[in-house]
């Protein structure tokens, strides 16, 4: 081995696209966007603050935060790719070749499917866990802080790596489950899967612990009183998505372990010889891409039933069902995994079975949608931008499933498998599901952790071009998977009456991206306008119905000063109702003292060690390799011999903090104008 | 204050170890998710052996049967170290820990062994899926008892330096639930790589 | 400090004891040797064999995780049995499926 190999493995100059105007133009603005950040830092002074505050931070409301701000960056970079691929699809007809080379056009929908599924939906999903389920069932914090901030860092690193891949090296052109045998060494020679696979298995691990973490947190640290019968929906819903990670993400784990040591160590899973199986990888991976998609929906399905209880004024139709049917599709989603390779060859009867399963899970789903629709039925219904997202859900999913359910039929299944017709399908369940749903979590749960509302207008404004931006995006997509389009083109021939079509879907990508620049202003407007915007009663929707909005907005570091007892569903709306005193707005006499864990840096500096020994990995630069794992060990290690973990917070400072949010409130009750809706201060 | 505190900082203890030992559990049906991974993968490919050796060729059960006795034997001998622990014997929980480590290390060094051998004759793993998936189940279940006997030199240090504390003692239930897991694994890696592969 | 006794920490398993352990090991011991009798001596006809062994297999399973881990069905027991029922319903479902997959991917495809 050269001095070159041994300090840079397969890293060379030639690695970095310099010749590439568009690849150099993305790396530069990401490179300046980073180096402005930095410097606005550095200007400020805040290089502690953001070490002391965040980076080292073990509170699950700022990691909730640092989730969502990597989601938002994540799908600003999502969403270009989706933009060149709508303008490279309704330029390149004919004797128009677009503007996309055919290798690089294969990576960008490859990063584009990786990025939004993990890198945004997944880290949206944690994000608003984070903020929500403690405050939801009465807890301090998760069951285990550390690894909570280890999972948020090593999300990070994945990302990271994704990005590092734009510019240093290639990423990925197998489509983002990475098929073998074209993601096996023969013919991905190059290090772009090899990125895909350690970003992917260093973020697996922080989505698996998190998975554990809530799971443990929602069956154990749930306030006196409050029975799995009593929890908020939300709760059941994140319950239901964590027993989905915990079970299905070490088949993930597994399978693009097998297929790194088919690239690594010449192996032969699923080499396309030697006795290898690449039919095997598929089966594998989409048992776990199954659970995966209902891992994602099933939280936003929890938002909905609380955006749709607290707008409506109305609780929730139908508890009970809600519950059985959110744990039925949990059962049932690991036996429907087939109807993703209908077409591989596994025959009629197997088909069957898969097929009809695939339909069953479709009934839970429309349980829950009658039992939202009858929630609202009779209801004094607020159009909130919550509310909007939720309405623009139900019809949007709708349409979403019913194509779903159409697909399950493996004869139409065989016309419409890898058209865009599935491609349709998939975006309307996870636009109109996933990512309405958590728009409308992130609006709804935002004064509980930042204590101010987010500017309405452009809220509204945002979700009308969301909508139908979506609709003109994807409906053509539906009629031209009919025609016989397939998915991942990136020419096609001309007089197939398709171009127009695209045209229009590219239009439609265009308003979603009107609708994005108007959440970008909404969240610069909303800041600006914080003031004005505060709330001041911790009940942020005036009708609130669960424990989170039962204490002060923004909730204090250690949430309750006092753990609420439960004696209700919807605990505190029945507070209101029989005007039981709230301990948490009220000034108490005397405060318990508060076992709080101290803040660390181990969850940060594990996950930088991790982010070192992927790239290494990647780039079989071996003293990388190896100071990364060494790195993690002796960090855990470490960890294990600190005594200093915990600490009290004393009577007297909780008095301190409730006596002076208590003045704030008292304070501003002065100015408060009066709205429409009455305001009632406990 | 100090009696209440005590008795609460007891009671807070208890409940917070319930929870910890509960997620370690759930960590270990994750791994259980994943050894059946590697376990379905082994059972659809154990078969195709291209043009290298099936199964049958390259076991020998008695060597096996002798690796079987040393970890079945180490998962005995950690119970009796963690019997050592509840009756605050520090003495007794390192002796067991130790013998458990010897007993251990030298299941690890019969399976290098037999890797070193099947290696050195040319039947390694780039022969054929059967072989890959073979040296793939049975080297995870190496590899995650040679982290666990690692974790137990640490414990072994963990226990010298600081007795059978509490969070000495939480450390050591979760290293043995992974080390039991380790054994019932390897029931069924001698069950169905081994014995299945022979018949 | 005596009064703060590391006892058995309370997880929802059963005591653990010598009697647990000896038992434990006793019946794994009669499992493994008979399974590698079995095969060993070809005591059996293939299909028995198969069954046979697969059924010590789980034999031992259930010994190890009874007196070694001390599952049980109490109130507090069921905290862990039930993710251990869950999951080794996804287990079997994973690679009883996969097998079976498989199986009729080979026979058309193959």
């Amino acid at each position: 081995m050269t001095l070159q190999q041994f300090f840079f493995g397969k890293l060379s100059w030639a690695s970095i696209p310099f010749d590439n105007h568009i690849v150099m133009g993305a790396g530069g603005v990401m490179g300046l966007v980073a180096l402005f950040v930095m410097g606005a830092i550095t200007v400020k002074g805040k290089w502690k603050y953001l070490w002391t505050d965040w980076l080292t931070s073990i509170d699950h409301k700022k990691i909730g935060i640092m989730y969502l701000i990597l989601a938002g960056v994540m799908l600003l970079r999502g969403f270009s790719d989706a933009i060149m691929m709508r303008l490279q699809q309704s330029m390149a007809v004919g004797k128009d070749l677009g503007y996309l080379p055919p290798p690089h056009f294969d990576q960008i929908f490859t990063a584009h499917g990786v990025i939004m599924i993990f890198f945004v939906a997944m880290p949206l999903m944690f994000g608003l866990m984070n903020m929500a389920i403690p405050l939801q069932i009465g807890a301090r914090d998760v069951a285990f802080p550390y690894l909570n901030s280890l999972s948020l860092w090593l999300t990070v690193v994945g990302a990271m790596l994704v990005n590092i891949s734009l510019v240093v090296g290639k990423f990925a052109a197998t489509g983002w489950l990475a098929y073998p045998p074209l993601s096996g060494i023969i013919y991905s020679p190059g290090v772009g899967v090899d990125y895909y696979i350690w970003a992917l298995q260093i973020s697996g691990v922080g989505s698996l612990l998190s998975g554990i973490n809530f799971m443990v947190t929602i069956l154990k640290m749930r306030c006196p009183g409050m029975t799995m019968m009593k929890m908020p929906v939300f709760a059941w819903a994140g319950l239901c998505a964590m027993i989905l990670v915990a079970l299905a993400f070490p088949i993930f784990t597994a399978t693009l372990a097998m297929l790194f040591l088919d690239r690594f160590m010449g192996m032969h899973f699923f080499t396309a010889g030697h006795g290898g199986n690449a039919m095997m990888y598929i089966n594998l991976i989409w048992a776990w891409g199954h659970p995966e998609v209902y891992i994602l929906i099933l939280p936003a399905f929890g938002i909905f039933s609380e955006v749709v209880a607290t707008f409506s004024k109305k609780k929730l139709f139908g508890y009970t069902s809600m519950v059985y049917a959110t744990i039925a599709i949990t059962f049932l989603s690991f036996i429907v995994w087939l109807h993703h390779f209908f077409t591989m060859g596994s025959g009629a009867n197997v088909n069957a079975f898969f097929g009809i399963a695939t339909m069953i899970i479709a009934i839970p789903t429309g349980v829950k949608i009658f039992n939202w629709l009858f929630t609202m039925y009779r209801g004094r219904v607020t159009m909130s931008v919550p509310m909007l997202w939720t309405v623009g859900f139900i019809s949007t999913f709708a349409i979403g499933g019913m194509t779903g359910v159409l697909m399950s039929l493996p004869p139409v299944d065989f016309q419409l498998h890898n058209s865009v017709f599935l491609v349709a399908h998939f975006h309307n369940v996870i636009i109109g599901g996933v990512v309405f749903g958590y728009f409308a979590g992130v609006t709804y749960w935002f004064p509980k952790i930042f204590g101010f509302t987010l500017n309405e207008k452009w809220g509204r404004r945002s979700f009308w071009c969301w909508l139908t931006g979506f609709y003109v995006a994807f409906m053509p997509l539906y009629a031209l998977g009919l025609m016989g389009m397939t998915r991942r083109l990136d020419h096609y021939n001309a007089g197939l009456g398709w171009h127009p079509l695209l045209i229009t879907a590219a239009c439609g990508a265009g308003i979603i991206g009107l609708g994005v620049a108007c959440q970008v202003i909404q969240l610069w407007v909303s800041i600006r306008d914080r003031e004005a915007n505060r709330d001041l009663t911790g009940d942020a929707w005036i009708n609130g119905r669960t424990t989170e909005w039962s204490i002060p907005s923004p909730a204090p570091f250690y949430n309750f000063a006092v753990i609420p007892t439960v004696h209700e569903r919807d605990e505190f709306w029945d507070m209101k109702e029989k005007n039981r005193m709230n301990p948490n707005i009220q000034l108490q006499s005397h405060y318990e003292p508060i076992h709080m864990p101290r803040n660390t840096a181990t969850g940060f500096v594990i996950a930088i060690f991790s982010g070192i020994f992927g790239f290494g990995m990647v780039w079989h630069i071996y003293w990388m390799i190896g100071m990364g794992l060494i790195g993690i060990v002796a960090t855990i290690m470490a960890r294990t011999f600190n005594k200093n973990i915990d600490y009290y917070v004393t009577s007297e400072e909780i008095m301190k903090t409730e006596r002076e949010r208590a003045g704030r409130q008292k304070s501003s009750s002065v100015a408060i104008k009066n709205g429409t809706e009455e305001l009632v201060l406990t | 204050m100090t009696s209440t505190t005590l008795d609460h900082h007891h009671d807070h203890q208890a409940h917070s170890d319930s929870i910890d030992v509960f997620g370690f559990w759930i960590y270990i049906m994750t791994d259980c998710v994943l050894f059946a991974t590697l376990f379905a993968a082994f059972a659809v490919l154990h078969v195709d052996n291209a043009a290298g050796p099936t199964l049958k060729q390259i076991i020998h059960l008695p060597y096996v049967l002798g690796e079987t006795m040393f970890l079945l034997a180490s998962s005995f001998t950690y119970g009796l170290a963690m019997l050592g622990v509840y009756k605050q014997s520090r003495a007794r929980a390192v002796f067991w820990l130790i013998v458990t480590f010897c007993l251990g290390l030298s299941f690890v060094v019969m399976e290098v062994r037999e890797f070193m051998h099947l290696y050195a004759d040319g039947n390694s793993w780039h022969i054929s899926a059967a072989l890959s998936s073979f040296f793939t189940l049975v080297g995870t279940h190496g590899t995650h008892v040679s982290f666990g006997l690692i974790w137990m030199a640490l414990m072994i240090g963990q226990l010298l330096k600081y007795g059978t504390s509490p969070s000495v003692n939480r450390r050591l239930t979760y290293l043995g639930l992974f080390w039991h897991f380790l054994d019932i694994v390897w029931i069924f890696v001698f069950t169905i790589v081994y014995l299945m592969g022979v018949i | 400090m005596s009064d703060h006794a590391t006892t058995q920490m309370k997880y929802g398993a059963k005591a653990k004891t010598l009697k647990s352990y000896m038992t434990g090991l006793t019946l794994s011991l009669i499992f493994t040797f008979s399974a590698f009798a079995v095969i060993g001596k070809h005591l059996l006809s293939v299909p028995a064999s198969y069954i046979t062994i697969t059924a010590l297999a789980v034999a031992q399973l259930f010994a190890q995780v009874i007196c070694f881990l001390r599952m049980n069905v109490s109130r507090e027991g069921n905290w862990n049995t039930m993710p251990f029922i869950f999951t080794f319903i996804v287990v079997g479902v994973l690679v009883g499926g996969s097998l079976w997959i498989m199986y009729n991917l080979d026979v058309n495809m193959m």
